[in-house]
């Protein structure tokens, strides 16, 4: 079996094997799990609508930074030095964008991908930016929104410096796999 | 977070004003302010189901099975919070969910593993170290296979998707133990909350007065 039919089988597994357990242990320890489930259940509904203003901030910055062409402008400026190190070009927005908007580097990939051809090196450089990373602003609204943080000392510093490395590791890993 | 909401949308309509897409710029604003509350309300159903499942797994001790499984990682990277606080094995959850792909169980587990954090923090709208290092986690995005780039990748007809998993679980280990690393570099360095944080534990991390 290759990994990946091995990771997929996991995948599809664990969560009916996480539910399975909890439920069972539960009641192999007599707890009461439907009351204590609805009653858990209950806080849903409170932690989705207190990030809601944190997500409002956020996602309405960073839409009107994407709509304003600012990237683009980042882009050109980045251009030469990506030349430099003989990284396509093609792949700069979804530096950008993927600390941002996870939708959006999604959405950028398909159109890179549908632009250079799939077998393209852009195409597989972008594939392992967007497949390794996490949307940082996202997280950082919806989890600390949901308890009420906003002085957020370094957490964002970190979440960009990692953005950062994994970009390098990708340029990198790419460069020395497909190249 | 002030000067970062204030410059996204500083910079947002001078460059939009320049680039002739003030317009853009301003339906912007209501699409991002709907989209985020689609976000937030599909979240409610999937939320409300985690949180009830946690609920149990915490009250029949599942949680602290697990917490004490991984507990000699965690007692290094969360050295500030008590060794059998709910929150570890929150966490340990929250990330084996991501690792797995399973963004649906991740993001509520993730939630409630904030919130457990938050009842150790001291100052109560500051960053707590802990929370620093949990969100470091989370932002480097630690997932075992790409499905949703691979769908793409297959969608557009690419002849062998499986070949970037490799490449990709090794940048995503890379950023995540970055991330790991500069987390616990700052919090040995950046200035302490204002409030005296909680005693350190084992003393194995200096710094923190």
């Amino acid at each position: 079996m290759t990994f990946q039919s091995v990771m997929n089988i996991l995948s599809l597994w664990a969560l009916p094997a996480i539910i399975l357990l909890i439920l069972t242990m539960g009641l192999a320890k007599k707890i009461p799990v439907y009351e204590v489930f609805t009653d858990g259940a209950k806080e849903g509904f409170k932690v989705a609508v207190n990030i809601i203003p944190y997500l409002v901030a956020i996602i309405v910055a960073i839409s009107m930074f994407r709509a304003s062409g600012s990237i683009e402008l980042i882009g050109k400026a980045f251009a030469p030095l990506l030349n430099y190190f003989n990284v396509p070009v093609d792949v700069l927005p979804i530096m950008i964008v993927r600390s941002l908007s996870g939708s959006a580097a999604l959405g950028v990939f398909s159109d890179i991908a549908n632009t250079v051809g799939p077998e393209s090196y852009a195409t597989k450089l972008s594939a392992i930016m967007v497949g390794s990373s996490e949307t940082t602003f996202y997280v950082l609204a919806v989890y600390f929104g949901a308890v009420g943080i906003s002085k957020l000392r370094y957490a964002l510093l970190v979440g960009l410096l990692a953005d950062f490395i994994g970009i390098l590791a990708a340029i990198i890993i790419c460069k020395l796999m497909f190249a | 977070m002030n000067y970062i909401f204030y410059f996204l949308i500083l910079i947002s309509i001078i460059a939009g004003a320049m680039n002739g897409k003030l317009h853009d710029v301003v339906n912007a604003i209501l699409s991002g302010a709907e989209l985020s509350v689609k976000i937030a309300f599909s979240l409610i159903g999937i939320m409300a189901f985690w949180l009830g499942m946690m609920k149990i797994a915490e009250k029949c001790g599942l949680i602290a099975v697990i917490a004490k499984i991984i507990k000699p990682i965690t007692k290094r990277l969360f050295n500030e919070i008590p060794e059998d606080s709910p929150a570890i094995g929150d966490i340990a959850m929250s990330v084996s969910a991501n690792a797995f792909g399973l963004t649906n169980a991740a993001t509520p587990i993730g939630i409630k593993a904030m919130e457990e954090l938050q009842k150790e923090n001291t100052d109560k709208t500051t960053a707590s170290n802990s929370m620093c290092m949990f969100l470091a986690m989370n932002t480097a995005g630690f997932q075992l296979i790409p499905a949703t780039v691979i769908a793409v990748l297959i969608g557009i007809g690419y002849k062998n998707p499986t070949e970037i998993i490799a490449p990709t679980l090794l940048v995503t280990t890379i950023a995540f133990l970055s991330a790991i690393f500069i987390a616990k570099l700052f919090q040995r360095f950046w200035a302490p909350q204002s409030t005296s944080p909680l005693p350190t534990g084992e003393g194995s991390n200096g710094g923190e007065e």
